[in-house]
């Protein structure tokens, strides 16, 4: 009788200990939050992880929660805090600037798995993943685009502020134009904003009236430089995801951030018992950053050759990009 | 650089200064308007936002720009109605309500954007007005001319509100009881429907600008304004409560802004300063502000509510 309790209690003892790791498998759905910094459909940052987690939804039952919009830190640190405090699985902080809070926040919770990005820094907390995006090998393959098809010898980019993966962006679209033309006038506008859309427009207009005629730029108040490239009919590149809704007419081509690449790794990961320490990131190798174009717009030959030509290149590793070198 | 290339640049940073300038213009002088009668209004980006969705959802659906800024200006009248019924009839203290009512603009323009429309959709902004002959003009005509109308409406705001205020009966009842209402209500003015009106087109103003700011991006998103709201109100104090005065702290802010940006698009400011140069707008208004607040004192009588006899 001794023996069959103390069997019983063993398995009981290792059930409750791999409790958690069996609900997870057993197909239990797993609670996610997402806390973005710009609204869930913003053609750009924070709709790109959005989309991410709704592409794993279809092979998976997952349970969602999205707090957007917080541009504002602490207002984004109360919001992880308490997702942790209701015991989601994993809660995502998408957005570098959220990197203080969340070192703060997640020693407090060490049963929940916390992902941040874009970054490449887990603070050497066990329950910490970061991710972040090669845009830079997107961005150089626009570049290599861009430079392709100016007749004007100049190109523009409206950017943000100089952090994180508006500058992987920025840095390879401008080494890409150079790459394609040597002489190519790639000139650079951080507006010092992720949200001033008006002050994007203008940026847009600066480097239209300093001879550029395709225009590139990121971050979330882009909107406003692509409506003035628009009234313009000025080129544009898209990143983060595909801009061509905006303005059909001049949208050429978007890097598309297909961030269920890395999810789907740091779910594997969690239902294996690893909560963090990773560092994942979604390149053109690995399918989760892909270019679409516009079929639309009608490019002269040889620009969207020159395209894939340097996504070839990036793939195989003949082209080395900043976040490569 | 070529000295018509300089030339051309010249021109595009004044037009790029005058363009942004005019939101920041039309608010700042509702916020005059009300300010002179005695009523602080720190909602104005709320209803700015306000304006903004409500215009950006009119010309999505009807495809009419002026059927959007006209829905833009009667939703900031409406804010103005229900202002004045806290500030006025309520007496709610003013700071405080100011800040509700941009809390609530965000809000409800974001959740309404988010019910109605989704996802960012363009719709076509105005293009840019062809005066007859002045539009021509070698440099002048780019320069000043070759505007959207809504930068004519703002800037031609400036001399009517002038003319209201300085030069009207109803300007002086503003006047007079934004320093000393109990002497003008004396004197037989309606403090209570002088302030209600003066409020009204003030947020009336504020729901234009805001119209045109998304009209004029040809879009609108989450906190599209970006608390525009608030430098108009800092501006008001830079233009000592005058709509010329206020005008020029409009241009001075938008005209700054410009600068920079053509500044960094030509590498003039490196970029390791760019986020510092980003400030520089701000920082001048500070300063300015700090100089006009010493010579010009502010209505007596503002944020301070009105009970006869008490």
């Amino acid at each position: 009788m001794k023996k069959f309790s103390l069997s019983l209690s063993a398995v009981l003892l290792a059930l409750f200990l791999l409790c958690p790791t069996l609900l997870l498998a057993s197909g239990k759905a797993l609670r996610v939050a997402i806390i973005a910094p710009s609204a869930q459909n913003d053609l750009a940052f924070t709709q790109s992880i959005v989309e991410g987690i709704k592409a794993i939804q279809k092979d998976r039952e997952i349970d969602l929660a999205i707090t957007d919009g917080t541009f504002v830190v602490e207002d984004a640190a109360a919001a992880i805090r308490d997702y942790a405090k209701k015991g989601y699985d994993l809660v995502i902080a998408h957005g570098s600037q959220y990197g203080g809070s969340l070192k703060e926040i997640a020693p407090d919770f060490p049963d929940t798995a916390f992902a941040w990005g874009t970054a490449a820094d887990t603070f050497g907390l066990p329950n910490v993943s970061s991710y972040e995006a090669a845009s830079d090998e997107g961005g150089y393959v626009m570049g290599v685009m861009a430079a392709a098809m100016s007749k004007k010898g100049g190109v523009g980019v409206v950017g943000p502020i100089e952090v994180g993966d508006a500058k992987l962006y920025v840095d390879g679209f401008v080494q890409g134009a150079k790459a394609q033309n040597p002489k190519i006038r790639a000139k650079v506008n951080y507006i010092g904003s992720f949200s001033d859309v008006a002050l994007a427009a203008e940026a847009a207009r600066a480097h239209i009236a300093a001879g550029a005629d395709v225009l590139t730029g990121t971050a979330q108040m882009v909107v406003g430089a692509i409506g003035a490239a628009r009234s313009k009919r000025v080129a544009w590149f898209g990143t983060q995801a595909n801009q061509t809704e905006l303005a059909p007419e001049i949208v050429v081509a978007s890097q598309v951030y297909k961030w269920e690449v890395i999810l789907k790794k740091i779910i594997a990961d969690m239902d294996n018992g690893v909560k963090g320490g990773r560092m994942y990131d979604i390149n053109l190798a690995n399918n989760g950053i892909v270019i679409e174009f516009n079929d639309a717009y009608k490019l002269a030959p040889g620009v969207k050759e020159a395209g894939m030509k340097a996504i070839e290149g990036i793939k195989d590793g003949s082209i080395k990009t900043g976040h490569r070198q | 650089m070529s000295d018509s290339f300089a030339v051309m640049i010249v021109v595009a940073t004044i037009a790029s200064g005058i363009r942004l300038a005019t939101p920041f213009l039309l608010a700042s002088l509702g916020e005059a308007l009300g300010q002179r009668s005695g009523v602080l209004n720190l909602g104005v980006d709320g209803v700015m936002l306000l304006g903004a969705f409500s215009a950006y959802y009119t010309v999505l659906q009807t495809n009419n720009l002026y059927y959007g800024l006209l829905v833009g200006i009667v939703v900031g009248l409406a804010s103005g109605i229900f202002y004045g019924f806290i500030t006025l009839n309520l007496q709610a203290e003013q700071g405080v309500s100011g800040i509700g009512i941009y809390l609530f603009g965000l809000g409800m323009s974001d959740l309404l954007f988010q019910k109605f429309v989704g996802t960012p959709r363009p719709i076509l902004p105005f293009m840019p007005l062809d005066i007859p002959v002045l539009s021509g003009l070698p440099i002048v005509g780019e320069m000043l001319f070759q505007h959207s109308i809504i930068v004519y409406i703002a800037f031609g705001l400036v001399p009517l509100m002038s003319f209201v205020l300085y030069r009207t009966t109803y300007g002086l009842n503003i006047r007079a009881i934004g320093e000393n209402p109990e002497a003008a209500d004396s004197l037989g003015v309606s403090v209570m429907a002088t302030r209600y009106s003066a409020i009204i087109v003030g947020n009336g103003l504020a729901g234009l600008a805001g119209a045109a700011l998304a009209i004029e991006l040809g879009i609108f998103q989450q906190n599209l304004t970006n608390a525009m709201g608030f430098i108009a109100i800092a501006l008001v104090y830079f233009g000592a409560w005058s709509p010329k005065g206020v005008m020029i702290g409009s241009l001075v802010f938008g005209m700054v802004q410009s600068i920079v940006l053509q500044c960094k698009t030509f590498g003039v400011i490196p970029r390791s300063a760019s986020d510092l140069a980003a400030m520089a707008p701000a920082i001048i208004t500070i300063l300015a502000l700090v100089i006009v607040a010493k010579r010009f004192k502010q209505p007596s009588a503002l944020t301070k509510p009105y009970v006869r006899g008490g």
